[in-house]
């Protein structure tokens, strides 16, 4: 089989790029954590790429991209069993769909996704989290959660997708997803000890801003890839991503400005995420200065839905379900308004293109069932887990930090105290 | 006057900061510092070598106080440090020579 050397060839340089986003997830996350949690936070997150790349492997791929119908996807490609083949055609790529990359491309870059989603959690359990439970769930949730639901809206014989829902990079998979799952993990392991009445201030905001950098460059593979083709496309989802990142900086400090008096440097970093998070679904089908709106209109309102946390009084600690959970739903149900066949002939037209409420019909579906699956299974997975190797660190350990505790290690050994002795010989 | 220094844990802060302002006692001043007493420290280990590390991140409170108040200030930061394990800290009060205000040159117990 003929393969287009060009697209194949951003496809590869796409994995790569969206590979970087996690340790870029992982120092805006690291930022924001006390000195004493860093590394937890950075090894909860680099693990991903581990433990996920292994699973992808062995099992993740199949269960996403099999042919076992609309819900879930088989074993066939159990260790990629297969899948170096060129001329393997993956279930329900035919006709107008069909890969102009090998599947074994399409393999690697789908298991980059497969790698950042559950690490998106980590912001929201910051702090307290034991890394083997961590561990255990991560594994669970990646082939009991992700799997199926990347099948159901990325597999052309998913169910969301054959109703005609869309989804250009994972709106509903990677960031509603891990949004309502951030949010169960929350509810079943508590808040942190003391929040919200004591402070707990970002360590090190400059690590924020740099991780923000990485993710905002790497963004670019996660959706100018997913048009699978160097043409157009892609490049029209290049600029609709850093359209909806520049617009929702601009939203997030604007409402930041008026309603508390600063512009931050934390809010910049916040908003550009939010435009980055609700861009995401509507990345390839949508044109204009549609980017622009969808990423302003998140940056405000991810601020203000932020505050949530404190009137529920759950301690989504980094504001995972504040900016990914509703900047995806925002970026999943304003597709059904911004939607237009002029750039993307293989999607749909949203209500304000002439396409009726059909599209935000589908969207509000696939919003709903994400939501409500993701929801319970992941909270019934945290539950189970915490009631057998916990999930949660021992107050004393969660006073003395993530970083000694769990991993024996500090992150800042900055004085000269000589305090150190070495064991053995 | 009398100077009473406190060492405790980093995390009782606030709750010794609030015992303290409802004396409504003028000021504190607090550092971070490390140390160790009884508790011990912890283990870092660093591509298979293993290093103790004996010095406990501890946070050290100075409050100056009139002599008629030091027993209030002192059962305050004991009452409110306390967590009933090992590494609590410790409370000693020293007797202060002289005092004075920078801004308006007030001495003694004036300046406190």
């Amino acid at each position: 089989m003929e393969f287009d050397t060009g697209n194949t060839a951003w496809v590869l340089t796409s994995a790569a790029l969206v590979l970087f986003m996690t340790p870029g997830l992982a120092f805006f996350y690291a930022g924001m954590v006390r000195s004493k949690n860093v590394l937890g936070m950075l090894m909860q997150n680099f693990f991903s790429m581990g433990l996920v790349s292994v699973l992808w492997a062995v099992v993740g791929f199949s269960i996403a991209f099999g042919d076992g119908g609309g819900w879930i996807g088989n074993f066939d490609f159990v260790g990629l069993k297969g899948v170096g083949d060129a001329a393997l055609q993956l279930p329900g790529y035919a006709g107008p769909l069909a890969l102009t990359v090998p599947p074994i491309v399409f393999c690697i870059y789908q298991m980059m996704f497969a790698v950042i989603t559950p690490a998106l959690i980590t912001g929201a359990i910051a702090d307290r989290v034991k890394f083997a439970g961590w561990v255990v769930f991560l594994g669970l949730w990646l082939v009991l959660v992700y799997a199926p639901v990347a099948h159901w809206v990325f597999s052309p014989t998913g169910w969301l997708f054959q109703r005609g829902a869309l989804d250009f990079a994972g709106g509903t998979v990677v960031h509603i997803n891990a949004g309502i799952a951030a949010l169960a993990v929350v509810l079943v392991i508590g808040k942190r000890k003391g929040w919200p009445r004591e402070a707990m201030p970002p360590h090190s905001l400059p690590l924020t801003l740099l991780g923000t950098g990485i993710l905002w460059f790497g963004w670019f593979g996660f959706n100018a890839g997913s048009a699978l083709s160097a043409g157009n496309l892609a490049g029209q989802a290049l600029l609709n991503t850093h359209l909806a990142a520049a617009a929702g900086m601009l939203g997030w400090l604007l409402v930041e400005r008026v309603k508390d008096g600063h512009a931050t440097t934390l809010g910049a970093a916040s908003g550009a995420v939010a435009g980055l998070v609700a861009i995401t679904p509507c990345a390839g089908f949508v044109g204009g200065i549609a980017p622009i709106i969808i990423g302003f209109v998140a940056g405000g309102a991810c601020l203000l839905a932020i505050r949530f946390k404190f009137k529920f009084g759950y301690d989504d600690s980094l504001d995972v379900v504040g900016v990914h959970l509703v900047g995806g739903i925002i970026g999943s149900v304003l597709l059904g308004f911004f939607a237009d066949t002029a750039v993307n002939e293989g999607g749909a037209d949203g209500l304000l293109f002439g396409g009726g409420a059909t599209l935000l019909n589908n969207q509000f579906v696939a919003v709903g069932a994400t939501l409500v699956f993701s929801g319970v299974l992941s909270f019934v997975l945290a539950k189970v887990v915490d009631s057998t190797i916990g999930l949660r660190v021992s107050p004393d350990d969660e006073a003395a930090g993530l970083d000694t505790t769990q991993h024996a290690e500090a992150a800042y050994n900055l004085g000269d105290f000589g305090s150190m002795g070495r064991i053995g010989t | 006057m009398k100077l009473v220094t406190a060492i405790i844990k980093p995390f009782k802060l606030d709750d010794v900061k609030e015992s303290l302002k409802s004396l409504e006692v003028q000021g504190m001043t607090v550092s971070e510092v490390q140390g160790f007493g009884r508790q011990r420290g912890h283990t870092e280990v660093y591509r298979g070598a293993e290093y103790t590390v004996d010095f406990v991140p501890k946070v050290r409170v100075e409050v100056l106080a009139d002599d008629a108040d030091v027993g209030d200030v002192v059962d305050a930061l004991v009452g409110a440090a306390r967590t009933d394990k090992i590494g609590d800290g410790k409370v000693w009060v020293t007797t202060i020579e002289h005092l004075v205000r920078i801004r308006t040159g007030e001495m003694g117990p004036d300046a406190l």
